[in-house]
Parts: C-alpha cells; structure tokens; sequence
C-alpha cells in the first residue's frame, strides 16, 4: 500500500513539474515532421497543446487524496453537499427545491431548498445524468468526488483566456499554467472537496472574464454572458457578493479616471440588471439584491451610471461650456443627494437590511472576535498568517508586485481591473483565510503578465542577436523573475548572457514553484480530515479511521428516530453518514439553538441533563484526541463553546473555566471545568488508560499534561461506544431515574 | 434422554405461559411471592392472605432466607409481585438482594414492604431505594398519647389510631373508610427528593417516633403528621410500591379497626386491579382524510384522536374524563387542547397546525393521583408550504403584472417605430 502510493506520488510529480519538457518535445517532433505549417498554424498548435497538457494536469494533481485514501468525501460541508446532492438525484429537482429537512437543527427543521445555494448540486446532478444517459454506470459519490477536479480543470481554460483579454495568449498560458498547480487553489479543489468553492471558483474569473470582455468590447452578447456568469456565481456560492461589489467599484473607478464609455455602459447596466434579475430566482438570496445593504453599492452605481449618460447627452446638446459646469454641479450634488436619502431612507424604515456580521468582519477584522463568536470560532475565518502565504501563493507573492508594475506600464480597462481585483482581494486574504481562495486567480494572473512579460523581453532580445532554439524551449516552459532591468544594458555580449542568466534562473524558480506545488498538495492538502493520518514509532503511515467507526456505529445501533447532541462541527457528518438526527450542524443559521448546545456541554452533569431532556436527546457524541495526540478535538474548541453558550445564557461565564487567564485540564484546573460536562465526557475512564510508556496514566498527549480529575461518574449519562482509537465517544442518555 | 427433551419442551413451552401472567392486556398481578420471618405469619395473618387468594392471586410462601428463593429463572421473573413480610432479615436466601428487588421493580413489578421496630438493615435499604426513611433508631414507636387505640390500652400508647387518609378514591376505593386504621411500628418520613412517594396514611399532629421504653431526653426526630404510616410509590414504569412500619398491621388481630378495608383496597391499588389506564388507537389525521400523514404542512386542519380505558380487575371499561389533554410541542406547547369523549373511551380534538414549521410532538401527558401516568408522544415534522402551494395570482400583484405587460408592449412597438419610420 505504502510503496504503491509513494510510486504514484513520484509519477504525478514527474508530471506536475516538466510538463512543459513534454510538450517541447511534441512540438520539436511536429516541427520536424510537419515543417510545412506556418508559423501561426505551429503557435496554434503548441498553444492548444500546452493548453491541453495544463487542463489534464490540474485534473490529476487533484488526485493525490483518491490516491492517498480513497475515493470519498471530505472534511465537514462537503458532507451536506453530498447528502443534498443524493436526494436530488433520487427525488428530483423539485423535491429538492421544497426539502424540508426534519432530520437536521432538531426541533426546529431546516427548509434545505430555501437555505442552499445550490449550484453545485445541480452541477453534479446534471454531470451525473449526463453521464448516465450516455450509459456510463457511475455512482454520484465519484462524480462528487470528481467535480472538484473538473472545474479547476475548466478554470485553467478561463484563465488562458482571461490572461489573453488583458494581456497577451503568453501570459494567459502561464496563467493557466499557474492556476493549475496553485496551492491556494488546490486547497479548496482536491478530489473528494465537494465544496461551493469548487465550482464557485470558476464562475468567478468566469463571471470576470466575460464582463471584461464585454467592457473591452462593448458588446451586449458578452454582457449577457457575464450576467448568465454571474446568475452561476450566485447560484453556488456566497462569494457572489464580492463580484457585486468589486464590478461596481470598478465602475466607479473607471468613471473617477475619465475612463467612462458607451462601451462600460452597455456592459454594465447589461450585467447588473440581468444579472440582478437572474440573481433573483435563487431562493435564498431572493429580494437581497434590491434590499440588502451589501448589495446597494452596485444599484448606487447603477444610478450614477444613468447620470453620467444624461450628462454626455446633456453636454452634447449644450455647446456652452460654462452652462455645462453648471448644469454638472447641480445635477451631480442633487443625484448623490437624492442617493444618499434614498438610502438614509431605505435603511431607517428596514427596507434595506443592514450589513450582515460576516461583511462587517471583513471590513474590520477584530470586529467578529468582539461581538460574533460564533463566526470567529471557525478556523477558516481566522486572519491568515503570513506564513500561509508563503506556503500558497509561493513565489507568485513576489511575482505579484512585478506583475502589478507591468500592468500600471500599460494600463487599460482590462488590467485596471485585474489590478482592483487583485488588491481588493489581496486585502480580504489578510482578513480571512479562507479568502485567499478568491486572491488566488488575480495572484496568478498577474503573476503571469510579470512571468511573460519579463520572459518576452529576455527572449526578444536573444532573438535580436541570433536566432537560437533557445527562444523557443524557453517560452515553453514560460515564467521568470521580474526584477532584471539590468538586462538593458548597451554592452551586448553583457546583455546575451545576462539574458541567458535570467532565463535559466526563471527556470530555476518556476521549476521550484512547481515543486512547491507538488509537495503541498501531496502532504498538506489531500488529506480528507475525516481520515486521519500519522506516522507510526516506525515511520510506517498509521490510518485513524475513528470518524467513520463511530457515524457507522451511530447508524447502525441506534433507534433511527434518535437525536445526536454533538458540537455543531459534526453535524453534517452525523446526518450523512450516521443517517440521525441532530441538534445543531455546520449550517449555523441559529445562534440560540448553537449556544443551548454550547450551555448543555459547559454545565454541570445534572443541569445538562435538564436541557438535553428538553431538546429530547438519546447520544451525545464527543470527539477526544487525548489517546492518538489529535489536536482539533472538543476539549481544544471548549472555550468556544463556553463563549457562545455565554453570549446568550450569561450563567455561563468564561473565567469560571480558567485559572488565571490559563486554560488547563491538569491538576490546576478551574473546578467548574473539571466537573463540567465537556470535561466529563471526554475523560470518562481516561484516568485508568496509560496512554505513553513513561508517563502516568491519564496522560493527554493532545495537551501534553496529566488529567486533573481521574475518578469520573456519570449520573445521567452512559458510555454507549468509543472508538478503537478514542477518536470520537459516544454516550447514552440514560432515562429518568424510575423511582425518583 | 428422551424423558428429558420432554421436560425441556414443557419448560420452554411452559416459559410464555408464565410472561402472559402480566402483560399490558391484563395488567392484574396473578402470582406473589411472600417472604416470611417465619410461617406463623401464614396463620396470625390468614385474613389478609385470605381476602388475596379469594381475589385470585396465588400466594407462595417461602422463608426469607431460604436459600432456593429467586425472583427470576432463565431472565424470566417467575412472580408478577413480592411481599416482604419479613422485618427482621438480615440476609436473603438464594439469589435476592437489595439490587435484585429493585431490578424486579424497575421491570414493571409491584412490591409491598411491611417493616417493624427493629426493622433489618436491609429492609431500610430497600425502603431507601424507594424514597423512604424509617427512623434511625431501631427501637423506635410511633408513639400517640392522644389518638391511641383505647380496646388494646398497654400504657404505652404505641398502638395508635389513625384516619389521616390521602384523599384519592382511585387508591382508597370509593366506599369510605369509616373505623380508624390501627398501626403499631416504626413510622418513616418521606424523601423531599423523591417526586413520586405519597402518604396513603399519615399519624395525627400529636403524634411523635421515639423508643417507648426509654425516657425521652431529646426531642424526637420525627414529629407529627410528617411521620408516615403508609406510603405508596408508583414508579415511571408503573410499577406500584407499598411501605408501611407496621407488620402487625395486616395481622388478624384488629378485628374492628378499619384496617382489613383499608388494607383490602390499597392492596387491590398496588396489584393493579384499579386505577390502571390504557391509551390505544393513537391516531391523527387530515381534517376529512382518514389516513395519517407523514408530515403536515402548516396551517393545516387536524384531528387527533385516543383511546383510552381503564381496567376494572376483569376488563376494560372506558375511562371517562374531561381533563385529558393534548399538547402539540415542540419545545413549548403551541396548542394545548382539551379532548372531548364520547363517553365510551374515546377522545379526539381537532385544531390547527400552528403557523411555525419544525420537528413536532403529539403530547399527552396524563397524570392523576392514583392512576397511571399516562405519556404518549408522537413526532410529527410540520413543512412549509411548497413553491406551489401558494396562491398563484395576487390581487395586489395585478399593476405589477399589467406594468410588465405593458413593457413588453411598450417596446415591441417602439422597435417597430423605430426600424421602420423614416
């Protein structure tokens, strides 16, 4: 097993890293057969190939985890997406539509059609019945497993052409190129991440694409495919928000520049009444883009937009200069007025909603970690670390800034918008991790005008001296530094090996940068976090399949009407693969019903026992890493739920559970926390178990300390199932007492 | 070998005939186990036992520490019910402990405990598990200068008179208790934490618990109407429970008291032969529809109905009452209905489904003093509408629709204008 993924391993990176080795070697062979094509006809050729090569490659350097586990689904949300996903295959779209979901958030329900976006369950759904008609048998897992894979694929193509409306068919190749391999993107699109994102991805530099296209041309056909772009983008994810806001600002930005045209004209008022129109039809963003706060930037410019039009029309009627001056003032002053009512307005009678929590933590980044926990709770919403850069965006972060110099050397409507695109969210993937998803086409796109821009020059001066095959071999493997304006120099020899020099060392990096790639996606990014893997004392791989264990026992020896408390991470899992019912999951529309649960597991065993008795729960699933050293456990995300359960029900108060400001399990832990639910469970017959040679028993090799309270009962709870590896426990909750 | 395949096949094939003694179609106790001191109780107590084998029950008698007691064989219980006639054991015989009656209780089987002055470790042990504490002194009497039995006057007046009944015919019987009960023992007091221990028979306010032969130096730890004489339990499961301080209670002795009725009728309580209720035909439908939907949508007309009947000993007769009630839950009633009965055990309420979609719960809960408790719960989700199910063309909607038409007619002719004039 080991030996035949290591081989595998090898065999992708000898893929990933030459590609481009490849494919000079078909063209050198083409050329030598075939010389009678024409030079366009042999770059057409090459750049289909290349194209081609790129859009495999990204296919199949998603493939490590299929390779590495199996094929299945990973993490928490792609759980529900699969779920979703396979009652739409059985039941049809319009069951679908109406699904009110009993088994999820017990006992409020959940109406899943109304509160999805369900863009990529279509996708797959239609993949699927594609596939089927064409009489292949597939299962709906592999295509969900698959979809992920194929759409970075098809986002490879939309960044060639993307490249190529701003830039040049060069830079749109290595874009493609770069996209195809970015850890950044990979992060979110390995096979089994069934996840919004995942299709979200492409729509957005689709979306982007067709509406530059459109301002570049003027067309309406482009504008109408930008907004059918657009209805796609709104369709699959929440992220649509940031096209509605960054097109409108972009508008604006052009407007402020003198850059406005009966070209940005059509193609905006085409693309943002269509798009808003198509918007509309999806259940769960509904009237938002006529009512929502966040959506209102775009419906200002909108207006503006009309006001401009006027004007010119105005000024062409008006030959008076000075009338005209006039007549802007006023017309300008009274437009943003009545703008500025219209909202004022709007938002005082409650109209226009006000902006959402998570839009304002991205605007100010403390503001969730002070007044939404639940927000900051989640991992992927913490501000990234600069680190994380490093590791995803590699050199393209210093590409980054070469490429941004080279797009304000020639600017135009295209790459003033790549450079807004890039900026805007550059700043987003400060504030949130999970948005350095969203930096990472406009990283590589503009990475890619540095690349090719920098390689032309080089190249172009070669050529002038003589006419080498170096050029070519070189351009095919496409990429370079930026920083080489030494490089025009009068001394020519100097020049030539300079030139020579630079090149070799933009091989150098690019290959590094693929490398890099590799190696982050075969150990960082594939693992499906429902599986988990360690290195055994012997180096030997050990699997902790502890997460599946506990679901399948959870489907299989409980009543299938019976409720599951667990902490809302799990909850998607629960109901996918464990088939029960469950009191909060990862959809975390109500904060109450998150903060009962957070209560239940913060209190005592008694008071807990009152509240899961209310919520009629029967299992109350723990997860514990203090036997395998698995850190993202319960006890680790304990604070949390204290904080959430404390901002509803201030019984609760955080400093209860630490000593002095520390957080601890040991022997100095506050006495609340020893005694309180959480810490209950997740120890429960711990203190007999020697979990480290050397060490007393009670060890917690997650925390690295004794356990502070080893003799524990349980009064109203019984330990139903724990795992083999203690992964994930399982307790009953014993009925009342029957003489009591 | 083959005589002992017979025996087994008459064992096995007796096994079912033994677990149909109670079942919920005949909820009547059929075979007791007695456990006594010693079997002169079989005779000084005849006229108890007597009013129980003419009612139908079979009696056995057994030793308390006969070692080849057991309550259950091949995780069967052999007996539907146990006495514990015997106050000074200190140790069962065969396989009977402490846990073992509570387990034959938490099964579903009733149990009366008749203790004594100088009641056994044990039997306060099973007293505590069922929420009852008998005074801690040994020796100690419930004592009555005032309401003593003046027939058996022997100075100490440990022998008392009492009629502080609890006030429920269905424990009772409807038929008054005219003559005070005559008690002599040990008096216990009620555990506040338990919720489900009553006092059937509680001493008089003058009433106090000490040792009769000592001089009374401090003051007594139990006083008044808090001691208890008899108490009764009836369990979540319905199991029934009766503990009393006094064995000679049920003895043959107090001919004119009032206790062979009392006892008569609360031991008719305990095994079941009164105040037992069923709920059957748990339905639920759509207004005009008869067959039970897996989901309602809301606003939906509904009708609920339940059965219920008592058990009179011999059969079910329909229970009639006019405070059942039926709760549509979740997380808080938002219907609370009373049932009306058509007088034959049957009740039904019709209502609306709340405008609130969510998981739901057909509730009741019935509990009156005396009977069973009486929880039924069925889940039902509630859904939304669906995309079609609302009203299609709205009224207010029309210049919505008239504008959109007549843009649409607006700019087919502005096209045609425009392109050909000139």
């Amino acid at each position: 097993m080991v030996g035949k993924t290591e081989s595998q391993n090898g065999a992708v990176k000898a893929t990933a890293a030459p590609a481009m080795n490849l494919e000079s070697d078909l063209f050198s062979n083409f050329s030598f057969k075939s010389f009678k094509l024409k030079t366009k006809q042999q770059e057409l050729l090459l750049r289909v190939s290349i194209l081609g090569l790129v859009y495999i490659l990204a296919f199949i350097t998603r493939l490590f985890s299929v390779l590495r586990y199996e094929s299945m689904i990973h993490e928490f949300d792609p759980y529900f997406n699969y779920r979703t996903t396979l009652f739409l295959t059985e039941k049809g779209f319009y069951e679908f539509w109406n699904w009110f979901d009993s088994e999820s958030w017990y006992p409020l329900g959940r109406i899943i059609g109304g509160t999805l976006y369900p863009g990529l369950m279509v996708t797959a759904a239609f993949i699927y019945w594609t596939l089927r008609f064409l009489r292949f048998a597939v299962h709906i897992r592999e295509v969900c497993v698959l979809t992920a894979p194929f759409f970075a694929s098809n986002t490879t193509v939309v960044a060639y052409f993307f490249g190529k409306e701003i830039w040049d068919s060069g830079a749109g190749l290595v874009a493609a190129a770069f996209i195809a391999i970015c850890p950044g993107y990979i992060s979110r699109s390995v096979a089994g991440s069934y996840d919004n994102e995942g299709v979200a991805i492409f729509a957005l530099l689709l979306t982007f694409y067709l509406f530059v296209k459109a301002v570049n041309t003027g067309s309406l056909a482009w504008a109408l495919a930008s907004a059918f772009g657009y209805f796609y983008m709104v369709s699959a994810w929440g992220g649509y928000v940031f096209i509605i806001n960054l097109i409108p600002l972009y508008v604006l930005v052009l407007l402020i520049t003198g850059r406005y045209s009966m070209r940005l004209y059509v193609a905006y008022n085409c693309m943002y009444v269509l798009g808003m129109l198509l918007a509309m039809q999806i259940r769960f963003v509904g009237f938002q883009h006529v009512q929502s706060g966040e959506h209102m930037a775009a419906m200002g410019v909108f207006f503006l937009m009309q006001v401009f039009y006027f004007l010119d029309w105005v000024k062409y009627m008006l030959s008076d200069t000075k009338l005209f001056q006039a007549f802007l003032r006023i017309t300008v002053t009274s437009a943003v007025a009545v703008g500025a009512l219209a909202l004022g307005v709007g938002t005082a009678s409650g109209y226009i909603s006000p902006w959402t929590g998570r839009f304002y933590s991205l605007l100010d980044p403390t503001y969730a970690k002070d007044n939404i926990p639940i927000i900051a709770s989640v991992s992927e919403h913490q501000p990234t670390a600069w680190s994380s850069f490093m590791f995803d965006f590699h050199i393209l972060l210093f590409l980054f800034p070469a490429g941004l110099y080279f797009c304000f050397k020639k600017l135009s409507d295209a790459t003033i918008f790549i450079v807004m695109y890039g900026l805007t969210s550059m700043y987003f993937a400060g504030v949130m991790v999970r948005l350095i998803l969203v930096a990472t086409p406009a990283v590589c796109l503009i990475s890619a005008i540095a690349v090719s821009a920098t390689i032309k020059n080089l190249t172009s001066l070669l050529r002038t001296k003589s006419k080498t095959a170096v050029a070519g071999s070189s351009k095919g493997t496409g990429g370079s530094k930026a920083s080489s304006k030494a490089s025009f120099d009068q001394s020519q020899p100097f020049q030539k090996n300079g030139a020579i020099a630079l090149l070799l060392g933009a091989f150098y990096l690019l290959s590094k940068y693929a490398t890099h790639c590799t190696w982050v996606t075969s150990e960082a990014y594939s693992s499906p976090s429902i599986v988990l893997a360690a290195r055994g004392a012997h180096g030997n791989r050990v699997i902790f399949d502890d997460y599946r264990e506990a679901y399948f026992w959870l489907r299989q020896n409980t009543p299938p009407d019976a409720k599951v408390m667990s902490w809302w991470d799990y909850g998607y899992q629960i109901t996918a693969m464990g088939n029960r019912t469950v009191i909060v999951d990862n959809n975390t529309w109500n904060n109450t019903h998150i903060a009962t649960v957070g209560r239940a597991m913060s209190s005592y065993e008694d008071e807990a026992y009152e509240i899961m008795r209310s919520l009629d729960v029967d299992y109350v699933l723990v997860v514990f890493g203090g036997v395998t050293g698995y850190s993202s456990d319960d006890i680790n995300k304990f604070l949390w739920m204290v904080r959430i359960g404390g901002g509803v029900f201030p019984v609760i108060k955080e400093p209860d559970y630490l000593v002095n400001g520390d957080y601890r399990v040991d022997k100095g832990a506050a006495p609340k926390m020893l005694n309180c639910l959480m810490y209950k469970l997740s120890y429960y017959r711990f203190g007999e178990l020697v979990t480290e040679y050397g060490k007393p028993p009670g060890y917690d090799r997650a925390r690295g300390v004794e356990i502070g309270n080893k003799d524990i009962k349980l009064e109203h709870l019984e330990e139903a199932f724990t795992t083999s590896n203690w992964i994930v426990r399982i307790y009953k909750v014993k009925p009342p007492n029957n003489r009591w | 070998m083959a005589k002992l395949l017979l025996y087994l096949t008459l064992a096995t094939s007796l096994i079912p005939l033994f677990s149909v003694a109670f079942s919920p179609e005949n909820p009547t106790d059929r075979r007791v186990l007695v456990l006594v001191d010693d079997f002169a109780i079989k005779s000084s107590h005849s006229l108890y036992f007597g009013s129980l084998t003419s009612r139908g029950f079979q009696l056995e008698f057994k030793l308390a520490d006969d070692p080849n007691i057991g309550l259950q064989r091949y995780g069967q219980y052999l007996y539907d019910a146990l006495v514990l006639f015997c106050p000074s054991v200190e140790r069962f015989g065969g396989s009977i402990d402490v846990a073992s009656i509570v387990d034959f209780v938490d099964s579903g089987h009733d149990l009366i405990v008749a203790a004594d002055s100088n009641a056994s470790d044990l039997i306060r042990e099973v007293a505590t598990e069922c929420g009852v504490d008998f005074d801690e002194d040994p020796a100690a009497m419930v004592i009555d200068h005032i309401n003593y039995a003046v027939s058996n006057f022997d100075g100490d007046h440990t022998l008392i008179a009492s009629d502080d009944f609890i006030k429920a015919d269905v424990i009772l019987g409807s038929k008054k208790i005219e003559a005070p009960v005559l008690f002599q023992g040990i008096g216990h007091s009620l555990n506040p934490a338990n919720s489900l221990v009553l006092k059937v028979l509680s001493a008089s306010s003058s009433a106090y618990s000490a040792n009769p032969k000592s001089k009374l130096s401090n003051p007594p730890s139990l006083t008044g109407s808090a001691i208890s004489l008899v108490s009764v339990v009836q369990a979540r499961n319905n199991a029934r429970i009766l503990i009393t301080g006094s064995l000679s209670m049920f003895s043959n002795r107090h001919e004119k008291s009032g206790n062979e009725q009392f006892l008569t009728e609360i031991s008719k309580w305990v095994f079941h032969e009164r105040g037992h209720l069923k709920a059957v035909n748990v339905r639920h439908h759509k207004v005009g529809e008869s067959d039970e939907p897996a989901i309602y949508r809301i606003n939906d007309d509904l009708e609920y109905s339940v059965e219920i009947y008592e058990w009179s000993g011999t059969s079910w007769e329909p229970y009639v009452s006019d405070d059942v009630q039926v709760q549509f839950y979740m997380m808080s009633p938002y219907v609370l209905k009373t049932l009306s009965t058509d007088q034959k055990g049957h009740y039904s309420a019709e209502f609306k489904v709340p405008d609130v979609y969510g998981v739901f719960q057909f509730k009741v809960e019935y509990q009156r003093l005396g009977y069973t408790s009486l929880s039924l719960s069925k889940q039902i989700p509630v859904r939304p509408y669906r995309h079609n199910e609302y009203e299609r063309f709205l009224p207010a909607a029309y210049p919505y629709y008239g504008s959109a038409f007549s843009m649409m007619a607006g700019f087919f002719i502005f096209t045609i204008v425009h392109l050909y004039s000139k």
